[in-house]
């Protein structure tokens, strides 16, 4: 493809290099450690799952027993795995045993290694069937009803319950929604444990419980093949536990979630340590599940200045990509994301806007952009609201972003109903149907403002992420230079759960997920 | 008939009603969605919904399907109801306005010493979004943040600040004043919220000791003060209203030479 933006490829290619770098440097700090939630996530895969009676997750009994033992460095892999040689039973029934106080894992005689990792081959295989069907049923529906087109129509409901989430979600694919993403309840993710079960009450929104996630997919493939489109389903792996939802996500068939250690970090004071370590087994299991991961640049421009940061979400965007090729996530499901978030007063800012999108689509090829509308400057007057939202609506299909999430109108005032919803929809099917080729018909003028813009700012990219190289990724997060944020390395929630792997600490999962033959 | 032969320009105060392009004629646009099946029986449903409304004429210009079994309308219709301005009564953070370097100034020469705030979106509310728009440097839509004010010390703790710990601190820096922050409102968490915040002031002897506002797209003045708070600061506020309040508040209660809650 050629440069619209006259964008020099050296100088993409040294900022790919840096963020390699600064990506490769975090993984040798990420393979000498585990977490809780690494762990939890290795015993729901195993199969446990359910609550004790007084609603403690089995999961986090289980790595708690072991954490309090002292015995967390082995691994919860291995005392797993040694709990079913010595005692004959299967995971889940050793985790009930455990939450009645008739096991202590950790007193058993143990066994080496090896055979600890061959006694939990029949769970993997159970998983993993359940995992390739769930891929196998993904690929089927879209051989067989098809998908709408990019631009994917990305709306969100939030009514806190999920049997209301369903109608409404229901409602926004008929109206031509072709993502559902289910809005997480307010707090969540700061809980270091998984809600269970289905629930019926969320602040801003509803728990994410894997019951929830079945309930929703059911749905929206009903609806989907109602409308003769696959629906797709997108929710949160992020926060505290992080792989363990994505986990859940893989089991129910999640196609998209939102999955990003540095969001967690600065905005809602995750321990850093903690979210990387996270991040990378939750993005193993993304990418061979075929699930979109969506990162969360855009929300620097809402704490930043969308104008004068505007390279800050380009850098991060370059280290996203590099930490999900270290997962070996392919290009189609790096939902990079970014914001239509300048202040529209600004002279000339929808070409500033429109060079920003340009930008990301000509580094990323592949990547399948996630397109943020404006919310920082929706005031509450839903008829210029609706304008802001209609050239986001016009960069989107101009630029050729790959997930549209709708602008309301009435952002900034309530949590959309259904009349918004059906409102935003419209307009960006209008747009995106009356401009479809607009981005093959145009060219820019070589030297003009928006060709300029793009290079200065890919410029600037290149240079935070040389100095980030330089510098280490967390020693930049403490100086506040993404989103304008500071977080201390041993600061924000979650520190505790982060432990050093000991010699013969095993994780039978990573190697499986990264091989996606 | 001669009165409608000349243009209605005087308008009556004590009784006013919408304005479309006439005086009194009364004009409303409004859109909202019923849970009814779309069709004619649906547009005459919605008229007779708005004229219920108190709306005359109702004329639905536009319907149509959202999902099967919800129609959605816009009508315009005609207002019969008229308000008394004239009795209207608003409770308004009182004092004067001053920009940021006014208060900077005044601050120094009223005050001779450092108003320190300290702030917070609290409990299970995540948006920093209001928090950071009063305090942070950069501010909001070209309107500085308490950071960049000279003569004032502010701390912002972020989001999901248990109202403990918000009031820990609060002590500890000797604050004059504590903004709490709420942008979450469904089924009203951010009055559960507030509220909670009060009840823990007034428990730690504190509310007397400290200027305790609060603000965010859903708060007002009015109902600020109805939950036990000083000032409230709603749409279009800023760190300059902020600060001015507080600043003039300072001076008032005496804590000029009190900066430490102990004296106060």
């Amino acid at each position: 493809m050629k440069s619209k933006l006259n964008l020099d490829p050296k100088v993409v290619d040294s900022a790919r290099q840096h963020a390699a770098n600064i990506a490769h440097d975090m993984q040798e700090f990420i393979e000498r450690h585990t977490t809780v939630s690494t762990e939890r996530t290795i015993v729901r895969l195993l199969g446990v799952d359910g609550v004790d009676d007084v609603d403690t997750p089995l999961p986090n009994v289980v790595v708690d027993q072991i954490k309090e033992a002292g015995a967390l460095p082995t691994g919860a892999a291995y005392w797993m795995g040694n709990a079913i040689v010595q005692t004959g039973k299967e995971p889940q029934e050793i985790a009930q045993e455990m939450a009645a106080g008739k096991l202590d894992i950790t007193k058993l005689p143990t066994c080496s290694q090896e055979e600890a990792a061959e006694a939990l081959k029949p769970a993997i295989k159970k998983t993993f069937e359940r995992i390739d069907m769930q891929k196998a049923k993904r690929k089927e529906y879209l051989e067989t009803i098809g998908e709408g087109p990019e631009p994917y129509v990305y709306v969100i409901v939030a009514t806190g319950n999920i049997y209301e989430d369903v109608i409404q979600a229901q409602a926004a694919a008929r109206q031509g929604a072709d993502v559902i993403a289910v809005i997480r309840t307010t707090a969540q993710s700061l809980l270091d444990y998984v809600p269970y079960g289905p629930t019926t009450e969320g602040f801003g929104g509803t728990y994410a419980t894997q019951e929830n996630f079945r309930i929703m997919r059911k749905a929206l493939d009903e609806v989907g093949e109602e409308v003769g489109r696959y629906i797709r389903l997108c929710n949160y792996s992020s926060g505290m536990c992080m792989p363990e939802i994505a986990a859940m996500g893989a089991l129910e068939r999640l196609d998209v979630m939102l999955n990003d250690a540095i969001y967690g970090i600065l905005f809602r004071d995750i321990n850093m340590q903690r979210t990387l370590v996270d991040q990378y087994m939750s993005r193993v299991i993304i990418g061979y599940c075929g699930i979109i991961f969506n990162s969360g640049e855009d929300n620097y421009l809402t704490t930043d200045d969308a104008i004068e940061a505007a390279h800050t979400v380009t850098a991060s965007q370059f280290i996203n990509e590099q930490f999900a090729v270290l997962a070996n996530i392919p290009e189609e499901q790096m939902g990079l994301g970014h914001a239509f978030e300048m202040d529209p007063s600004t002279e000339d800012g929808f070409l500033l806007e429109l060079s920003q999108a340009q930008m990301a689509r000509e580094i990323f090829p592949k990547a399948r952009l996630k397109y943020m509308p404006p919310t920082k400057f929706m005031t509450g007057n839903i008829f210029r609201g609706h304008i802001q939202d209609a050239l986001f609506n016009l960069v989107t299909v101009w630029t050729h972003q790959s997930i549209l999430l709708t602008g309301m109108l009435t952002e900034a005032i309530h949590t959309p109903l259904m009349q918004d919803r059906y409102l935003s929809i419209e307009n960006a099917r209008y747009i995106f149907n009356n401009c479809r080729h607009i981005g093959d018909e145009v060219e820019f003028k070589k030297d003009g403002i928006i060709q300029k813009r793009a290079q200065e700012v890919l410029g600037k990219a290149d240079e935070l992420l040389a100095e980030v190289e330089k510098e280490g990724l967390f020693s930049t997060i403490e100086k506040g230079i993404f989103g304008g944020v500071k977080r201390p390395l041993d600061g924000g929630h979650g520190l505790e759960g982060v432990c050093t792997k000991g010699e013969n600490y095993f994780n039978p999962f990573i190697e499986l997920f990264l091989d996606h033959e | 008939m001669a009165e409608t032969k000349t243009a209605t320009t005087q308008v009556d105060l004590t009784c006013v009603k919408p304005y479309g392009d006439a005086l009194n004629d009364g004009k409303v646009q409004l859109s909202f969605t019923l849970p009814i099946p779309y069709g004619e029986e649906a547009e005459e449903c919605a008229k007779q919904y708005a004229r219920k409304l108190g709306l005359d004429e109702p004329n639905v210009c536009y319907y149509c399907e959202l999902t099967k079994g919800y129609t959605f309308f816009n009508v315009y219709g005609t207002a019969q109801a008229t308000i008394d301005y004239t009795a209207i009564k608003v409770p308004k953070v009182e004092g004067t306005v001053m920009d940021r370097v006014e208060c900077g100034e005044w601050i120094g020469e009223h005050i001779g010493r450092d108003i320190v705030v300290v702030g917070a979106s609290i409990e299970s509310d995540a948006h920093t979004v209001g928090i950071d728009a009063i305090i942070q440097m950069k501010g909001f839509h070209g309107h500085f943040g308490l950071e960049r004010f000279k003569n004032v010390v502010p701390y912002n703790m972020g989001s999901q600040v248990p109202c403990e710990q918000l009031i820990a601190k609060a002590k500890e820096v000797n604050a004059d004043a504590i903004l709490v922050s709420q942008t979450v409102t469904q089924k009203d968490i951010h009055i559960k919220q507030l509220t909670k915040m009060i009840e823990l002031v007034e428990a730690e002897g504190l509310r007397d000791k400290i200027i305790l506002t609060c603000g965010g797209p859903r708060i007002s003045h009015e109902l600020a003060q109805e939950l036990g708070y000083d000032a409230g600061f709603g749409p279009g506020k800023y760190a300059e209203h902020v600060m001015s309040y507080i600043m003039q508040e300072v001076e008032k209660r005496g804590w000029q030479k009190k900066p430490n809650i102990a004296d106060r």
